[in-house]
């Protein structure tokens, strides 16, 4: 039995492992064009920062997968004809599997701009961004980052700590506030103003403009002005990578079209991660998952499932986290930007520091956390969601879930006296 | 709709050979403030003055009383002008380049510098130190013209001119103190980090240089409280012990008990509460360097499995050699050994350099997969066979020189060849391990080569919070997103991301907690915590693939 990987992302990889777990005589091999070793995507903007080589990006050491018999191949798949079940590469090599896993993750949001294929002008997501923005950081005094999610604020920073002066446009009115709620975002906001970022609200990207030279010199607003830079960020979001299906007749929609097995409707064809779009998962979770624990969990469902011992995937509570700046962030449970019917938030935020801690509460139950500059035990704040421990008790025994280093200033007097003062917002 | 960029089928980087960390030129820095540039002045002067000491002591040896010059070495001008100056210029520019700064992680650009990431000033920076402590300890006459300019304070402390050790204890403290300004301001939202570090400078500028010259002065006796057995090899030695009983008067009883009640008391209570962190980042002066002067180097410290081998091979055999010595030593002096009857040195050296190596090898081949430790790595076991071989062929090279060409008896008693281990021991461990590979590398081979590689006090602490121990680096469910930070800033070169992405907390022998993994930690996974001993092993929600098979990780 050949099992055939392509993408060796979080996905692919615990994909692998999880089936070389359960099937010790199988062979696999995991492809890829974009690198030779499994990396950590989130690592990028620590390697151009400094902190980190790109060696050090990497989970695993190099003896790893052979130690694990897992065959590494590095090239691009181009085609894949699913009734020979072979796949073909740009270099004309062709590779026979029994069951393919297309694991080949996300590419940039690209949103027809004028200019938008111009030298300098490049998204964050892969090896091949991060070596672009090399060459392209080389002669640039100014960068205009377009799009106010996660990756953006990145970019600035990693530009920030090269000193290219940033200027972020951020179609809203306040940083990321379709997803954070309006407290959550105005931190944030003021933070990146903090940092000596332009940041520039309600802005909308028109048209990217070339200089002499072909590349980019400047951008034009919605609003009429011209901002002149060296590089564009675009960073308007992902979607999945789906060029690898391309005349293969393997559905898709927005993404790799597959079941709760993350099966497609091709026998032995299976997606997982960022790539794929789950038709039956219900509207509380989205069809697409695009984070780094997700692709870890899909990863090891649909090992499972290649190896033969099915289960449905199953996500359980959503969670996720980031660090914006020199602001961590964590969240558990869903908390939209504004409450829905239902839903009370409550709200502290400490006067002198970028601090917040924001509990929603339904029908007397808590169902979720959003947490700015402290830290939370995931494993109390999910056992507190999913048995529906009420308002009071999680108040009252916070300090449970407090993760914070030791001898941190403890805000649990302050969270309680703040919260008990009555709600922020209601839906 | 939106467009997708079009996917690039023709890039063929090799990131392996080239990377990406190294930008064409180092990126602009901010130019200096003029506090800053006052500051580094400051430092220059007290340089010059340093220098301008050195040739008017040259001058003065060379033309004595006809040098007309008013004596500056040896004066409190003199040691204010240079030392101090330079220390108190160096701490102010360290609070001044930072003071004005976001809070928070401060690691741009590290592997950018040539002084962080190998360059050039790294390696004369490694050679400098090196050469330093060659001299401190075999050539001491060499230091002398600036061990002349600490003579004011050594004075005003004891009533005697300094020695070399007088000079090396006070760069040490200035250092850690200079230092331990700069990781206080570099880390200060961070509180277990400020804490941490007041300690260690208070432990050393107290502890290990202020209260042993108070000791000296009135009872003619330096003595150390923070440094006991094994740190301090010949603690236990019965020469030591009945010097201290008999010839050392209160001070010396006293400090007999205090460092038997550390070694056998404090030692596994403490570590049975706080893990070894107690004592190696809170209190001990090398320790104490690491975390301060060493903070910059801390990246360097291999993480691979193979080290990692290398490292308990290394560690727990040091622990042996001066265990086995003391312990020898003591059957010696009981009479339970033949002490009269004759050996021959080349058996000895031979027999136990070769013969140790061997059953070393075998063992941690044998038994180190068994273990729950894991991380077996042939090739680390490779690495430290080579290693005590070289060592053993080195010390093996010496004796046959010293018998040929100084004279030397290579038949001995077995008592006379007794103390010549210890004093190997004191040499190849005390000195050039603990000091000049332990600091003199830690431009190349990180902060805490000697902690990790070689101190026989890391390896004692190490067992009991492997085996005895409430400390555990706790894991924080899913959050973990792979990214490295916490292995490449490890002093100690723990893989803590390999646990981490599979969710177990971390319990490791060599983890000295100094909590800067929690802290440049992202995504908020990771946290030094005290606990009952048997749920560090409890996993919040192992990693396992769904059907309840461990899934293979990188330590298996």
């Amino acid at each position: 039995m050949h099992v055939v990987i392509v993408g060796n992302g979080i996905t692919g990889v615990s994909a692998a492992q999880t089936i070389r777990a359960l099937q010790p005589d199988w062979q696999i091999t995991i492809v890829s064009g974009e690198s030779t070793y499994h990396y950590s995507r989130p690592s990028l903007m620590y390697v151009f920062m400094g902190h980190m080589r790109y060696q050090e990006t990497k989970p695993y050491e190099d003896h790893y997968w052979a130690e694990n018999r897992l065959d590494l191949m590095r090239g691009w798949v181009t085609g894949i004809d699913t009734k020979a079940k072979r796949l073909s590469f740009s270099d004309q090599r062709t590779l026979d599997y029994d069951k393919l896993l297309l694991a080949t993750g996300s590419i940039s949001n690209k949103f027809g701009w004028p200019g938008q294929d111009l030298p300098g002008v490049q998204g964050l997501y892969s090896l091949m961004d991060l070596k672009a923005l090399y060459e392209n950081a080389k002669r640039a005094q100014r960068a205009v980052i377009v799009g106010g999610g996660l990756i953006g604020i990145e970019l600035a920073e990693m530009l920030v700590s090269r000193n290219i002066a940033v200027t972020f446009l951020v179609r809203e009115q306040s940083y990321w506030s379709n997803v954070l709620p309006p407290e959550e975002s105005a931190m944030v906001t003021r933070l990146i103003q903090a940092h000596g970022i332009d940041l520039r609200l309600g802005a909308e990207l028109d048209e990217i403009l070339a200089g002499p030279d072909g590349a980019v010199a400047a951008i034009k607003t919605k609003g009429g002005e011209e901002i002149p830079c060296q590089i564009v960020g675009l960073t308007a979001g992902v979607r999945p990578n789906l060029a690898v299906t391309e005349g293969s007749g393997i559905p898709t929609g927005r993404g790799i079209l597959v079941n709760d097995r993350l099966e497609t409707e091709v026998s032995d064809v299976y997606a997982a991660g960022d790539c794929a779009e789950i038709k039956t998962a219900g509207e509380e979770r989205n069809r697409l998952e695009q984070v780094w624990y997700t692709g870890k969990l899909q990863g090891r469902c649909v090992g499972s499932v290649i190896a033969g011992q099915p289960e449905d995937y199953d996500a359980g509570l959503w969670y996720n986290s980031a660090k914006f700046l020199d602001l961590e962030y964590q969240t558990y449970g869903r908390v939209w930007a504004k409450p829905k019917e239902g839903e009370v938030h409550h709200w502290w935020e400490e006067p002198t520091g970028p601090r917040g801690l924001r509990i929603v509460e339904q029908e007397g139950a808590v169902t979720g956390f959003n947490v700015m500059g402290l830290r939370l035990r995931h494993r109390v704040c999910e056992r507190w969601i999913q048995e529906g421990a009420s308002f009071d008790y999680v108040l009252e025994h916070l300090a449970e879930a407090n993760f914070d280093p030791e001898l941190y200033r403890r805000f649990e007097p302050e969270i309680r006296a703040a919260l008990s003062r009555g709600p922020v917002s209601v839906g | 709709m939106a467009r997708a960029l079009p996917v690039v089928t023709d890039y063929d980087f090799d990131e392996e050979a080239h990377g990406f960390g190294e930008p064409q030129e180092t990126p602009a820095q901010p130019p200096s403030s003029l506090p800053e540039k006052l500051a580094l002045a400051l430092v220059g002067t007290g340089l010059v003055f340093f220098l301008i000491q050195i040739v008017e002591q040259l001058a003065r040896a060379e033309l004595g009383d006809a040098l007309w010059l008013p004596a500056l070495a040896g004066s409190w001008v003199g040691f204010l002008s240079s030392y101090v100056l330079m220390g108190v210029g160096a701490t102010l520019y360290f609070w001044l380049s930072y003071k004005d700064t976001h809070e928070g992680i401060k690691h741009d650009g590290v592997y950018f510098g040539s002084m962080t990431a190998k360059g050039a000033l790294a390696w004369v920076s490694g050679i400098g130190i090196t050469g330093f402590y060659v001299l401190l300890y075999w050539n001491a006459e060499y230091l002398s013209f600036a061990v002349r300019l600490c003579d004011p304070l050594s004075v005003s402390f004891t009533g005697k001119p300094a020695n070399q050790w007088f000079l090396y204890g006070l760069l040490y403290t200035v250092l850690v103190l200079a230092f331990g300004v700069r990781t206080i301001m570099k880390y200060r939202h961070n509180r277990y980090q400020i804490v941490r570090t007041l300690s260690v400078m208070f432990f050393q500028l107290g502890f290990a240089f202020l209260l042993p010259q108070l000791l000296k002065r009135l009872y003619s006796f330096e003595a150390y409280p923070t440094y006991f057995w094994p740190l301090d090899y010949d603690a236990l030695f019965p020469g030591t012990i009945s010097d201290l009983w008999n010839n050392k008067g209160h001070l010396g009883t006293f400090m007999l008990f205090w460092g038997l009640i550390m070694t056998f008391v404090a030692t596994p209570v403490l570590t049975y509460f706080y893990g070894k962190r107690w004592y190696c980042s809170w209190v001990c002066g090398c320790g104490g360097l690491a975390e301060t002067l060493g903070d910059g180097y801390r990246q360097l410290s291999d993480t691979s499995t193979a080290s990692w081998s290398f490292e308990r091979g290394l560690i727990y055999s040091v622990l042996g050699f001066i265990a086995l010595t003391t312990l020898l030593l003591w059957g010696h002096v009981q009479g339970w050994l033949p002490s009269g009857s004759y050996v021959n040195l080349h058996a000895i050296a031979l027999g136990i350099g070769l013969g140790g190596s061997g059953v070393l090898g075998v063992l941690l081949v044998r038994v180190e997969g068994d273990w729950r430790t894991k991380g077996t790595s042939a090739r680390g076991v490779l690495y430290l066979l080579v290693t005590l071989i070289a060592c053993t062929l080195a010390f093996e090279g010496w004796l046959l020189y010293q018998v040929q060409n100084q004279g030397m008896n290579a038949t001995v008693t077995l008592g006379v060849a007794l103390s010549h281990l210890a004093k190997l021991y004191g040499f190849a461990i005390g000195a050039a391990f603990s000091g000049v590979i332990g600091v003199g590398f830690y431009p190349l081979l990180g902060s805490r080569v000697w902690c990790r590689f070689g101190c026989p006090m890391a390896a004692t602490l190490g067992i009991l919070q492997r085996f005895f121990s409430r400390f555990r680096i706790t894991t924080n469910g899913g959050q973990c997103i792979s990214c490295g930070n916490c292995s490449t800033y490890c002093e100690m070169g723990i893989d803590v991301r390999d646990y981490a992405q599979r969710g177990e907390n971390i319990v490791r022998a060599s983890c000295v907690g100094c909590g800067v993994c929690a802290a440049v930690c992202p995504r908020g996974v990771l946290k030094l915590e005290n606990g009952p001993p048997d749920e560090r092993w409890v996993n919040q929600r192992p990693e396992m693939s769904p059907t309840g098979r461990p899934l293979p990780s990188m330590k298996d």
